[in-house]
Protein backbone atom coordinates (compact mmCIF):
# COMPACT_ATOMS: atom_id res chain seq x y z
CA UNK A 1 0.00 0.00 0.00
CA UNK A 2 1.53 3.56 -0.58
CA UNK A 3 2.44 5.31 2.15
CA UNK A 4 1.17 9.10 0.40
CA UNK A 5 -2.78 9.55 1.14
CA UNK A 6 -4.98 7.57 -0.25
CA UNK A 7 -8.45 9.11 -0.85
CA UNK A 8 -9.66 5.30 -2.42
CA UNK A 9 -7.84 3.77 1.00
CA UNK A 10 -10.43 6.36 3.25
CA UNK A 11 -13.46 5.21 0.55
CA UNK A 12 -12.64 1.32 1.56
CA UNK A 13 -12.38 2.09 5.21
CA UNK A 14 -15.82 3.89 5.28
CA UNK A 15 -16.98 1.00 2.95
CA UNK A 16 -16.17 -1.30 5.51
CA UNK A 17 -17.63 0.40 8.25
CA UNK A 18 -21.00 0.97 6.78
CA UNK A 19 -20.98 -2.69 5.44
CA UNK A 20 -20.16 -3.71 9.34
CA UNK A 21 -21.75 -0.89 11.14
CA UNK A 22 -25.47 -1.90 11.37
CA UNK A 23 -24.82 -5.37 12.40
CA UNK A 24 -22.31 -4.42 14.75
CA UNK A 25 -24.99 -2.74 16.94
CA UNK A 26 -26.56 -6.33 17.04
CA UNK A 27 -23.78 -7.38 20.03
CA UNK A 28 -23.33 -3.84 21.33
CA UNK A 29 -26.97 -3.87 22.34
CA UNK A 30 -27.11 -7.33 23.60
CA UNK A 31 -24.84 -6.51 26.40
CA UNK A 32 -26.21 -3.29 27.36
CA UNK A 33 -28.07 -3.56 30.70
CA UNK A 34 -31.62 -2.16 29.14
CA UNK A 35 -34.75 -3.53 27.76
CA UNK A 36 -34.58 -1.02 24.28
CA UNK A 37 -32.06 -1.03 21.68
CA UNK A 38 -31.49 2.59 22.46
CA UNK A 39 -28.65 5.34 23.06
CA UNK A 40 -27.37 5.76 25.97
CA UNK A 41 -25.62 2.73 26.80
CA UNK A 42 -26.78 2.02 30.65
CA UNK A 43 -24.26 -0.87 31.57
CA UNK A 44 -22.41 -4.44 30.67
CA UNK A 45 -24.93 -7.06 31.50
CA UNK A 46 -24.43 -10.85 30.31
CA UNK A 47 -28.52 -11.59 31.35
CA UNK A 48 -29.91 -11.37 27.41
CA UNK A 49 -28.28 -14.34 26.78
CA UNK A 50 -29.15 -16.33 30.11
CA UNK A 51 -32.62 -15.27 29.18
CA UNK A 52 -31.47 -16.60 25.94
CA UNK A 53 -30.17 -19.83 27.22
CA UNK A 54 -33.50 -19.90 29.32
CA UNK A 55 -35.81 -19.86 26.55
CA UNK A 56 -36.53 -24.19 25.97
CA UNK A 57 -38.92 -22.98 22.70
CA UNK A 58 -35.80 -21.19 21.23
CA UNK A 59 -33.36 -23.95 22.54
CA UNK A 60 -35.19 -26.70 20.28
CA UNK A 61 -35.56 -24.18 17.05
CA UNK A 62 -31.17 -24.18 17.76
CA UNK A 63 -31.39 -27.94 17.72
CA UNK A 64 -33.93 -28.18 14.41
CA UNK A 65 -31.26 -25.60 12.56
CA UNK A 66 -28.36 -27.49 13.41
CA UNK A 67 -29.62 -30.77 12.54
CA UNK A 68 -31.28 -29.55 9.74
CA UNK A 69 -27.92 -27.82 8.58
CA UNK A 70 -25.50 -30.39 9.00
CA UNK A 71 -27.97 -32.79 7.34
CA UNK A 72 -27.77 -30.88 4.53
CA UNK A 73 -24.50 -29.73 3.99
CA UNK A 74 -23.24 -33.46 4.02
CA UNK A 75 -25.65 -34.61 1.37
CA UNK A 76 -25.35 -31.49 -0.70
CA UNK A 77 -21.96 -31.57 -0.37
CA UNK A 78 -21.63 -35.67 -1.15
CA UNK A 79 -24.07 -34.89 -4.46
CA UNK A 80 -22.04 -31.96 -5.61
CA UNK A 81 -18.90 -33.41 -5.54
CA UNK A 82 -19.77 -36.04 -8.45
CA UNK A 83 -21.43 -33.78 -10.19
CA UNK A 84 -18.75 -31.13 -9.96
CA UNK A 85 -16.38 -34.05 -11.30
CA UNK A 86 -18.55 -35.08 -13.92
CA UNK A 87 -18.59 -31.15 -15.29
CA UNK A 88 -14.80 -30.82 -14.85
CA UNK A 89 -13.30 -34.05 -16.06
CA UNK A 90 -15.42 -35.35 -18.33
CA UNK A 91 -17.32 -34.59 -21.64
CA UNK A 92 -21.02 -34.45 -20.97
CA UNK A 93 -23.05 -33.71 -23.25
CA UNK A 94 -25.19 -30.92 -22.76
CA UNK A 95 -23.18 -30.34 -19.74
CA UNK A 96 -23.06 -26.22 -20.20
CA UNK A 97 -27.19 -26.40 -20.31
CA UNK A 98 -27.30 -28.46 -17.03
CA UNK A 99 -25.36 -26.06 -15.28
CA UNK A 100 -26.57 -23.14 -15.94
CA UNK A 101 -29.78 -25.10 -15.11
CA UNK A 102 -28.39 -26.13 -11.65
CA UNK A 103 -26.95 -22.64 -10.93
CA UNK A 104 -30.88 -21.15 -11.28
CA UNK A 105 -31.34 -20.78 -7.58
CA UNK A 106 -28.81 -18.18 -7.14
CA UNK A 107 -30.98 -15.84 -9.58
CA UNK A 108 -33.99 -16.87 -9.00
CA UNK A 109 -36.30 -14.68 -6.12
CA UNK A 110 -36.23 -17.56 -3.12
CA UNK A 111 -40.09 -16.64 -2.74
CA UNK A 112 -41.03 -18.14 -6.27
CA UNK A 113 -39.00 -21.29 -4.88
CA UNK A 114 -40.52 -21.52 -1.92
CA UNK A 115 -43.94 -20.96 -3.19
CA UNK A 116 -42.98 -23.53 -5.75
CA UNK A 117 -41.39 -25.88 -3.26
CA UNK A 118 -44.71 -25.49 -1.04
CA UNK A 119 -47.41 -26.34 -3.78
CA UNK A 120 -45.66 -29.54 -5.32
CA UNK A 121 -45.81 -30.50 -1.30
CA UNK A 122 -48.93 -29.77 -0.28
CA UNK A 123 -50.67 -30.24 -3.34
CA UNK A 124 -48.91 -33.08 -5.73
CA UNK A 125 -47.20 -34.72 -2.72
CA UNK A 126 -49.99 -34.47 -0.30
CA UNK A 127 -47.17 -34.47 2.53
CA UNK A 128 -47.19 -32.60 6.05
CA UNK A 129 -44.71 -29.61 6.36
CA UNK A 130 -41.71 -30.85 8.33
CA UNK A 131 -38.31 -30.13 8.89
CA UNK A 132 -37.84 -32.94 5.91
CA UNK A 133 -39.44 -30.24 3.90
CA UNK A 134 -37.12 -27.59 5.30
CA UNK A 135 -34.20 -29.32 4.32
CA UNK A 136 -35.62 -30.52 0.75
CA UNK A 137 -35.73 -26.41 0.13
CA UNK A 138 -32.42 -25.95 1.18
CA UNK A 139 -30.74 -29.12 -0.84
CA UNK A 140 -31.66 -26.90 -3.31
CA UNK A 141 -30.13 -23.86 -2.68
CA UNK A 142 -27.15 -25.23 -1.06
CA UNK A 143 -25.75 -28.04 -4.28
CA UNK A 144 -25.35 -24.95 -6.78
CA UNK A 145 -23.36 -23.67 -4.08
CA UNK A 146 -21.32 -26.45 -3.17
CA UNK A 147 -20.62 -27.12 -6.76
CA UNK A 148 -19.06 -23.68 -8.02
CA UNK A 149 -16.73 -24.20 -5.08
CA UNK A 150 -15.59 -27.63 -5.72
CA UNK A 151 -15.54 -26.55 -9.58
CA UNK A 152 -12.86 -24.18 -9.10
CA UNK A 153 -10.86 -26.14 -6.65
CA UNK A 154 -11.53 -29.00 -8.91
CA UNK A 155 -9.78 -26.77 -11.77
CA UNK A 156 -7.14 -25.34 -9.66
CA UNK A 157 -4.94 -28.19 -9.44
CA UNK A 158 -3.05 -30.10 -11.50
CA UNK A 159 -4.84 -32.71 -13.82
CA UNK A 160 -1.50 -34.41 -14.72
CA UNK A 161 -1.29 -35.63 -11.13
CA UNK A 162 -4.47 -37.79 -11.91
CA UNK A 163 -3.52 -38.65 -15.30
CA UNK A 164 -0.50 -39.96 -13.50
CA UNK A 165 -2.16 -41.63 -11.38
CA UNK A 166 -4.68 -43.73 -13.96
CA UNK A 167 -1.11 -44.46 -15.95
CA UNK A 168 0.71 -46.33 -12.82
CA UNK A 169 -2.14 -48.84 -13.10
CA UNK A 170 -4.80 -46.90 -10.12
CA UNK A 171 -8.26 -47.55 -11.62
CA UNK A 172 -11.08 -44.88 -11.33
CA UNK A 173 -11.89 -45.16 -7.88
CA UNK A 174 -8.45 -45.85 -6.73
CA UNK A 175 -7.12 -42.48 -8.59
CA UNK A 176 -10.40 -40.55 -7.03
CA UNK A 177 -9.69 -42.02 -3.54
CA UNK A 178 -6.20 -41.22 -3.33
CA UNK A 179 -5.40 -38.69 -5.91
CA UNK A 180 -8.34 -36.54 -6.17
CA UNK A 181 -10.01 -36.69 -3.05
CA UNK A 182 -7.13 -35.58 -1.04
CA UNK A 183 -6.01 -32.57 -3.35
CA UNK A 184 -9.88 -31.33 -3.43
CA UNK A 185 -10.17 -31.91 0.26
CA UNK A 186 -9.99 -28.43 1.03
CA UNK A 187 -12.91 -27.30 -1.57
CA UNK A 188 -15.02 -30.13 0.37
CA UNK A 189 -14.40 -28.27 3.57
CA UNK A 190 -15.43 -25.46 2.66
CA UNK A 191 -18.15 -26.38 0.95
CA UNK A 192 -19.50 -28.51 3.99
CA UNK A 193 -19.08 -25.22 5.98
CA UNK A 194 -20.73 -23.09 3.50
CA UNK A 195 -23.92 -25.38 2.98
CA UNK A 196 -24.14 -25.28 6.44
CA UNK A 197 -24.02 -21.54 6.83
CA UNK A 198 -26.26 -21.09 4.02
CA UNK A 199 -28.89 -23.63 5.34
CA UNK A 200 -28.56 -22.11 9.11
CA UNK A 201 -29.22 -18.59 8.30
CA UNK A 202 -32.15 -19.75 5.48
CA UNK A 203 -35.29 -17.98 6.36
CA UNK A 204 -37.85 -17.34 3.34
CA UNK A 205 -37.90 -21.14 1.95
CA UNK A 206 -37.74 -22.54 5.70
CA UNK A 207 -40.40 -19.73 6.35
CA UNK A 208 -42.84 -21.09 3.89
CA UNK A 209 -41.83 -24.54 4.27
CA UNK A 210 -41.78 -24.87 8.05
CA UNK A 211 -44.10 -26.99 10.24
CA UNK A 212 -44.91 -27.42 14.11
CA UNK A 213 -41.06 -27.18 14.62
CA UNK A 214 -39.60 -23.95 13.55
CA UNK A 215 -35.71 -23.60 12.44
CA UNK A 216 -33.82 -20.96 14.44
CA UNK A 217 -34.25 -17.75 11.60
CA UNK A 218 -38.58 -18.69 11.65
CA UNK A 219 -38.66 -18.82 14.99
CA UNK A 220 -36.36 -15.46 15.16
CA UNK A 221 -38.49 -14.16 12.85
CA UNK A 222 -41.50 -14.39 14.68
CA UNK A 223 -40.04 -13.16 17.89
CA UNK A 224 -39.08 -10.25 15.84
CA UNK A 225 -42.74 -8.67 16.23
CA UNK A 226 -42.68 -8.64 20.28
CA UNK A 227 -40.81 -5.69 21.60
CA UNK A 228 -40.08 -7.57 24.73
CA UNK A 229 -38.54 -10.13 23.17
CA UNK A 230 -36.28 -7.96 21.68
CA UNK A 231 -33.22 -8.42 24.46
CA UNK A 232 -33.34 -12.04 24.30
CA UNK A 233 -33.36 -11.64 20.11
CA UNK A 234 -30.64 -9.36 19.82
CA UNK A 235 -28.31 -11.99 22.25
CA UNK A 236 -29.27 -15.05 20.14
CA UNK A 237 -28.35 -12.76 17.00
CA UNK A 238 -25.19 -11.90 18.28
CA UNK A 239 -24.47 -15.22 18.48
CA UNK A 240 -25.45 -16.16 15.18
CA UNK A 241 -23.55 -13.39 13.61
CA UNK A 242 -20.60 -14.10 15.65
CA UNK A 243 -20.52 -18.05 14.68
CA UNK A 244 -20.91 -17.45 10.70
CA UNK A 245 -18.20 -14.99 11.20
CA UNK A 246 -15.88 -18.09 12.64
CA UNK A 247 -17.24 -20.34 10.25
CA UNK A 248 -16.56 -18.21 7.24
CA UNK A 249 -13.45 -17.74 8.23
CA UNK A 250 -12.28 -21.18 8.54
CA UNK A 251 -13.72 -21.65 5.22
CA UNK A 252 -11.37 -19.12 3.49
CA UNK A 253 -8.72 -20.29 5.59
CA UNK A 254 -9.27 -23.92 4.48
CA UNK A 255 -9.21 -22.62 1.45
CA UNK A 256 -6.09 -20.16 0.85
CA UNK A 257 -4.35 -22.84 2.71
CA UNK A 258 -5.18 -25.12 -0.61
CA UNK A 259 -3.95 -23.23 -2.73
CA UNK A 260 -1.09 -21.54 -1.45
CA UNK A 261 0.18 -25.12 -0.59
CA UNK A 262 -0.10 -26.11 -4.51
CA UNK A 263 1.64 -23.07 -5.63
CA UNK A 264 4.02 -21.96 -3.59
CA UNK A 265 5.07 -18.85 -2.96
CA UNK A 266 2.07 -17.92 -5.16
CA UNK A 267 -0.63 -15.88 -3.10
CA UNK B 1 -13.40 -38.65 -24.77
CA UNK B 2 -15.20 -42.24 -25.45
CA UNK B 3 -18.29 -42.25 -25.19
CA UNK B 4 -17.54 -44.47 -22.15
CA UNK B 5 -15.96 -41.52 -20.36
CA UNK B 6 -19.43 -39.41 -21.04
CA UNK B 7 -21.57 -42.29 -19.46
CA UNK B 8 -19.46 -42.35 -16.44
CA UNK B 9 -19.44 -38.22 -16.12
CA UNK B 10 -23.54 -38.76 -16.84
CA UNK B 11 -24.03 -41.08 -14.14
CA UNK B 12 -21.65 -38.92 -11.68
CA UNK B 13 -23.76 -35.73 -12.83
CA UNK B 14 -27.14 -37.79 -12.51
CA UNK B 15 -27.56 -37.70 -8.35
CA UNK B 16 -27.49 -34.00 -8.22
CA UNK B 17 -29.26 -32.96 -11.58
CA UNK B 18 -32.71 -35.39 -10.38
CA UNK B 19 -32.28 -33.26 -6.62
CA UNK B 20 -32.24 -30.39 -9.04
CA UNK B 21 -34.64 -31.50 -11.23
CA UNK B 22 -37.34 -32.43 -8.03
CA UNK B 23 -36.90 -29.53 -6.05
CA UNK B 24 -36.42 -26.61 -8.36
CA UNK B 25 -37.85 -28.21 -11.83
CA UNK B 26 -41.46 -29.63 -10.50
CA UNK B 27 -41.71 -26.45 -8.28
CA UNK B 28 -41.83 -23.99 -11.56
CA UNK B 29 -43.86 -26.41 -13.33
CA UNK B 30 -46.05 -26.83 -10.39
CA UNK B 31 -46.32 -22.97 -10.36
CA UNK B 32 -47.25 -22.79 -14.19
CA UNK B 33 -50.02 -25.07 -13.72
CA UNK B 34 -51.08 -23.88 -10.62
CA UNK B 35 -51.67 -20.77 -12.33
CA UNK B 36 -53.81 -21.85 -14.69
CA UNK B 37 -56.56 -23.42 -12.31
CA UNK B 38 -58.75 -20.49 -9.95
CA UNK B 39 -59.66 -20.61 -5.98
CA UNK B 40 -63.08 -21.10 -5.29
CA UNK B 41 -63.55 -21.31 -1.45
CA UNK B 42 -61.41 -23.57 0.56
CA UNK B 43 -61.12 -25.69 -2.74
CA UNK B 44 -59.50 -25.26 -5.82
CA UNK B 45 -60.73 -25.42 -9.05
CA UNK B 46 -58.75 -27.72 -11.91
CA UNK B 47 -60.11 -26.76 -14.69
CA UNK B 48 -57.71 -25.28 -16.80
CA UNK B 49 -58.53 -21.37 -17.61
CA UNK B 50 -56.44 -17.79 -18.09
CA UNK B 51 -58.96 -17.11 -15.58
CA UNK B 52 -56.07 -15.41 -12.87
CA UNK B 53 -53.94 -13.27 -16.13
CA UNK B 54 -57.46 -11.97 -17.28
CA UNK B 55 -57.84 -10.99 -14.16
CA UNK B 56 -54.48 -9.05 -13.87
CA UNK B 57 -54.90 -7.18 -17.07
CA UNK B 58 -58.76 -6.62 -16.84
CA UNK B 59 -59.41 -2.93 -17.55
CA UNK B 60 -61.02 -0.63 -14.55
CA UNK B 61 -61.53 2.50 -12.35
CA UNK B 62 -57.73 1.51 -11.51
CA UNK B 63 -55.67 3.68 -9.44
CA UNK B 64 -53.31 6.68 -9.59
CA UNK B 65 -50.08 5.92 -8.06
CA UNK B 66 -47.34 8.27 -8.09
CA UNK B 67 -49.24 10.26 -11.28
CA UNK B 68 -48.58 6.88 -12.51
CA UNK B 69 -52.11 5.87 -13.63
CA UNK B 70 -52.93 2.21 -13.35
CA UNK B 71 -56.50 1.41 -15.11
CA UNK B 72 -57.09 -1.93 -13.83
CA UNK B 73 -59.55 -3.79 -11.89
CA UNK B 74 -56.91 -4.83 -9.76
CA UNK B 75 -54.58 -3.06 -10.06
CA UNK B 76 -53.05 -4.31 -6.84
CA UNK B 77 -50.49 -6.55 -8.43
CA UNK B 78 -49.68 -4.11 -11.17
CA UNK B 79 -49.01 -1.06 -8.58
CA UNK B 80 -46.33 -3.11 -6.56
CA UNK B 81 -44.60 -5.10 -9.60
CA UNK B 82 -43.68 -1.29 -11.15
CA UNK B 83 -42.79 0.24 -7.34
CA UNK B 84 -40.54 -3.73 -6.54
CA UNK B 85 -38.63 -2.73 -10.64
CA UNK B 86 -38.44 0.65 -9.55
CA UNK B 87 -37.25 0.11 -5.62
CA UNK B 88 -34.73 -2.65 -6.96
CA UNK B 89 -33.55 -0.65 -9.91
CA UNK B 90 -32.52 2.13 -7.27
CA UNK B 91 -30.81 -0.03 -4.80
CA UNK B 92 -28.89 -1.71 -7.41
CA UNK B 93 -27.59 1.37 -9.30
CA UNK B 94 -26.67 2.58 -5.89
CA UNK B 95 -24.80 -0.62 -4.91
CA UNK B 96 -23.27 -0.77 -8.19
CA UNK B 97 -22.10 2.65 -7.74
CA UNK B 98 -20.89 2.10 -4.52
CA UNK B 99 -18.90 -1.37 -4.61
CA UNK B 100 -17.26 -0.51 -7.85
CA UNK B 101 -14.25 1.84 -6.58
CA UNK B 102 -14.31 -0.86 -3.52
CA UNK B 103 -13.77 -3.40 -5.94
CA UNK B 104 -11.21 -1.29 -7.93
CA UNK B 105 -9.38 -0.09 -4.89
CA UNK B 106 -9.22 -3.98 -3.96
CA UNK B 107 -7.92 -5.01 -7.29
CA UNK B 108 -5.22 -2.52 -8.12
CA UNK B 109 -4.70 -0.78 -4.66
CA UNK B 110 -4.48 -3.54 -2.28
CA UNK B 111 -1.15 -5.71 -2.24
CA UNK B 112 -0.69 -6.62 1.56
CA UNK B 113 -3.21 -8.12 3.28
CA UNK B 114 -5.09 -8.88 0.36
CA UNK B 115 -6.67 -11.99 1.94
CA UNK B 116 -7.74 -10.34 5.09
CA UNK B 117 -9.61 -7.50 2.90
CA UNK B 118 -11.30 -10.05 0.94
CA UNK B 119 -12.69 -12.14 4.37
CA UNK B 120 -13.59 -8.75 5.48
CA UNK B 121 -15.94 -8.53 2.36
CA UNK B 122 -17.12 -12.37 2.17
CA UNK B 123 -18.09 -12.35 5.87
CA UNK B 124 -20.85 -10.69 5.59
CA UNK B 125 -22.28 -12.44 2.56
CA UNK B 126 -22.37 -15.04 4.23
CA UNK B 127 -24.02 -13.97 7.37
CA UNK B 128 -27.53 -13.96 7.99
CA UNK B 129 -30.32 -12.31 5.53
CA UNK B 130 -32.55 -11.64 7.88
CA UNK B 131 -30.30 -10.48 10.41
CA UNK B 132 -28.90 -7.61 8.50
CA UNK B 133 -31.99 -6.42 7.32
CA UNK B 134 -33.06 -6.51 11.32
CA UNK B 135 -30.11 -4.66 12.03
CA UNK B 136 -31.82 -1.63 10.10
CA UNK B 137 -34.70 -1.81 12.27
CA UNK B 138 -32.51 -1.40 15.02
CA UNK B 139 -30.23 1.87 13.21
CA UNK B 140 -33.78 3.66 12.01
CA UNK B 141 -36.71 2.52 14.20
CA UNK B 142 -38.77 4.91 16.23
CA UNK B 143 -36.81 3.73 19.28
CA UNK B 144 -33.66 2.86 17.32
CA UNK B 145 -29.85 3.95 17.37
CA UNK B 146 -30.22 7.43 14.96
CA UNK B 147 -33.35 8.50 17.22
CA UNK B 148 -32.02 7.73 20.76
CA UNK B 149 -28.97 8.87 19.38
CA UNK B 150 -29.85 12.14 18.54
CA UNK B 151 -32.17 12.74 21.73
CA UNK B 152 -28.75 11.82 24.23
CA UNK B 153 -27.15 14.40 22.46
CA UNK B 154 -30.25 16.96 22.73
CA UNK B 155 -29.92 17.58 19.05
CA UNK B 156 -33.80 16.63 18.51
CA UNK B 157 -36.49 16.19 21.70
CA UNK B 158 -38.93 14.15 19.48
CA UNK B 159 -38.51 10.70 17.73
CA UNK B 160 -37.98 11.59 13.65
CA UNK B 161 -40.80 8.80 12.57
CA UNK B 162 -39.85 9.00 8.75
CA UNK B 163 -37.07 7.00 9.02
CA UNK B 164 -38.61 3.90 9.07
CA UNK B 165 -41.54 2.36 7.67
CA UNK B 166 -41.12 3.85 4.08
CA UNK B 167 -39.38 3.25 0.04
CA UNK B 168 -36.31 4.84 1.41
CA UNK B 169 -35.98 2.80 4.23
CA UNK B 170 -36.65 -0.06 2.22
CA UNK B 171 -33.88 0.85 -0.64
CA UNK B 172 -31.13 1.69 2.13
CA UNK B 173 -31.55 -1.73 3.80
CA UNK B 174 -31.93 -3.60 0.24
CA UNK B 175 -28.94 -2.21 -0.69
CA UNK B 176 -27.02 -2.72 2.38
CA UNK B 177 -27.77 -6.66 2.22
CA UNK B 178 -26.65 -7.36 -0.93
CA UNK B 179 -23.55 -4.76 -1.38
CA UNK B 180 -21.17 -7.46 -0.39
CA UNK B 181 -22.56 -9.93 -3.30
CA UNK B 182 -21.85 -7.38 -5.86
CA UNK B 183 -17.82 -6.14 -4.72
CA UNK B 184 -16.33 -9.80 -5.00
CA UNK B 185 -17.64 -10.32 -9.03
CA UNK B 186 -16.38 -6.74 -9.93
CA UNK B 187 -13.20 -7.62 -8.09
CA UNK B 188 -12.62 -10.79 -10.12
CA UNK B 189 -12.98 -9.12 -13.39
CA UNK B 190 -10.58 -6.17 -12.15
CA UNK B 191 -8.07 -8.51 -11.07
CA UNK B 192 -8.27 -10.24 -14.19
CA UNK B 193 -6.94 -7.03 -16.48
CA UNK B 194 -4.09 -7.93 -18.15
CA UNK B 195 -1.63 -4.96 -16.57
CA UNK B 196 0.48 -4.99 -19.44
CA UNK B 197 -2.51 -3.83 -21.55
CA UNK B 198 -2.53 -0.78 -18.89
CA UNK B 199 1.34 -0.02 -19.30
CA UNK B 200 0.67 -0.18 -23.45
CA UNK B 201 -1.90 2.49 -23.14
CA UNK B 202 -0.01 5.15 -21.14
CA UNK B 203 3.18 4.47 -23.25
CA UNK B 204 1.27 4.86 -26.13
CA UNK B 205 0.35 8.79 -24.50
CA UNK B 206 -3.36 7.74 -22.73
CA UNK B 207 -3.72 9.84 -20.14
CA UNK B 208 -4.75 7.83 -16.46
CA UNK B 209 -8.38 8.78 -17.30
CA UNK B 210 -8.76 7.43 -21.09
CA UNK B 211 -6.96 4.74 -19.61
CA UNK B 212 -9.53 4.00 -17.78
CA UNK B 213 -12.46 4.72 -19.75
CA UNK B 214 -10.86 2.90 -22.74
CA UNK B 215 -9.45 -0.44 -21.29
CA UNK B 216 -10.04 -0.74 -17.14
CA UNK B 217 -14.18 0.74 -17.76
CA UNK B 218 -15.02 -2.03 -20.65
CA UNK B 219 -12.86 -4.88 -19.58
CA UNK B 220 -14.58 -5.12 -15.71
CA UNK B 221 -17.88 -4.83 -17.48
CA UNK B 222 -18.39 -8.58 -17.45
CA UNK B 223 -18.41 -8.70 -13.67
CA UNK B 224 -20.67 -5.70 -13.45
CA UNK B 225 -23.23 -6.94 -15.34
CA UNK B 226 -23.14 -10.15 -13.51
CA UNK B 227 -23.14 -8.25 -10.34
CA UNK B 228 -26.02 -5.88 -11.79
CA UNK B 229 -28.05 -9.00 -12.77
CA UNK B 230 -27.42 -10.70 -9.29
CA UNK B 231 -28.64 -8.44 -7.24
CA UNK B 232 -31.24 -6.94 -9.17
CA UNK B 233 -32.99 -10.17 -10.25
CA UNK B 234 -33.63 -11.68 -6.18
CA UNK B 235 -34.60 -8.36 -4.76
CA UNK B 236 -37.40 -7.69 -7.48
CA UNK B 237 -38.79 -10.75 -5.60
CA UNK B 238 -37.85 -10.11 -1.88
CA UNK B 239 -40.01 -10.14 0.75
CA UNK B 240 -37.65 -10.12 4.03
CA UNK B 241 -37.16 -6.75 3.56
CA UNK B 242 -40.36 -5.15 2.84
CA UNK B 243 -41.78 -6.90 5.65
CA UNK B 244 -39.15 -5.60 8.00
CA UNK B 245 -38.71 -2.28 7.55
CA UNK B 246 -40.68 -1.28 4.69
CA UNK B 247 -44.32 -0.64 6.85
CA UNK B 248 -47.37 -0.22 5.06
CA UNK B 249 -46.00 2.39 2.29
CA UNK B 250 -42.64 -0.12 1.38
CA UNK B 251 -44.42 -3.28 0.63
CA UNK B 252 -43.54 -5.20 -2.62
CA UNK B 253 -44.95 -7.55 -4.70
CA UNK B 254 -42.84 -10.75 -2.90
CA UNK B 255 -45.60 -9.53 0.29
CA UNK B 256 -48.54 -9.86 -2.04
CA UNK B 257 -47.07 -13.57 -3.20
CA UNK B 258 -47.00 -14.31 0.28
CA UNK B 259 -50.12 -13.15 1.46
CA UNK B 260 -52.17 -14.64 -1.28
CA UNK B 261 -50.33 -18.13 -0.19
CA UNK B 262 -50.57 -17.98 3.64
CA UNK B 263 -53.34 -15.75 4.27
CA UNK B 264 -55.76 -15.14 1.84
CA UNK B 265 -56.00 -18.47 0.78
CA UNK B 266 -55.61 -17.77 -3.35
CA UNK B 267 -52.66 -19.62 -4.15
CA UNK B 268 -53.08 -19.83 -8.24
CA UNK B 269 -53.62 -16.44 -7.90
CA UNK B 270 -49.99 -15.89 -6.28
CA UNK B 271 -48.80 -18.56 -8.62
CA UNK B 272 -49.62 -16.59 -11.58
CA UNK B 273 -48.52 -13.48 -10.04
CA UNK B 274 -44.82 -15.28 -9.65
CA UNK B 275 -45.22 -16.22 -13.15
CA UNK B 276 -45.88 -12.98 -14.85
CA UNK B 277 -42.82 -11.56 -12.17
CA UNK B 278 -40.30 -14.15 -13.59
CA UNK B 279 -41.47 -13.59 -17.07
CA UNK B 280 -41.45 -9.44 -16.55
CA UNK B 281 -37.66 -9.87 -14.89
CA UNK B 282 -36.19 -12.33 -17.51
CA UNK B 283 -37.61 -10.00 -20.31
CA UNK B 284 -36.27 -6.60 -18.87
CA UNK B 285 -33.04 -9.06 -18.29
CA UNK B 286 -32.76 -10.11 -22.04
CA UNK B 287 -33.98 -6.26 -23.08
CA UNK B 288 -30.97 -4.68 -21.04
CA UNK B 289 -28.04 -7.36 -22.21
CA UNK B 290 -29.32 -6.48 -25.53
CA UNK B 291 -28.90 -3.03 -25.34
CA UNK B 292 -25.80 -3.31 -23.68
CA UNK B 293 -24.71 -5.29 -26.83
CA UNK B 294 -23.64 -8.27 -24.40
CA UNK B 295 -23.46 -11.15 -26.84
CA UNK B 296 -20.65 -8.59 -28.89
CA UNK B 297 -19.17 -8.17 -26.15
CA UNK B 298 -18.51 -11.47 -24.69
CA UNK B 299 -16.99 -12.39 -27.87
CA UNK B 300 -14.74 -9.59 -27.94
CA UNK B 301 -13.73 -10.20 -24.04
CA UNK B 302 -14.04 -14.33 -24.31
Amino acid sequence: MTKRFDLLFVYAVFFVLFLYGPMLLMPLFSLNDGNFATFPLKGFTLRHYGEMAANTSMMTALKNSLIVGICVSITSTALALPAALALTRYRVPGGGAILSFMMLPLVVPSIVLAVGLLVVILRILGLPLSLWTVAAGHLMLCIPFGMTVLMSRLEGFDKSLEEASRDLGAGGWSTFRRVTLPLAAPGVISSLLLCFIISFDEFVISFFLTGTDSTLPVFLFSQLRFPNKLPGTLALGSLILVGSAVLVILAEIVRKRGVASDNPGDL
Amino acid sequence: MSAGSARTGLSLLSPAFLVMAATLLAPVVALVVMSFWTQSGFEIDRTFTLDNYARLGEPGEGVVWYGIRFPFAYPVPAVLMVKSLAMSLMATICVIGVAWPMAYFLAFRVTRYKAMWIILLTIPFWTSYLLRVFSWKIVLGFNGAINSGLQWLGLIREPLEFLLYNPIAVMITLAHSWIAFSVLPIYVSLEKIDRSLLEAASDLGDSKWARFRRITLPLSMPGTIAATLLIFIPTVGDYVTPTLVGGPGGTMVGSLVQQLFLKQNDAPMGAAISIVMMLIIAALVGLFLWAIGYGRMRKRIG
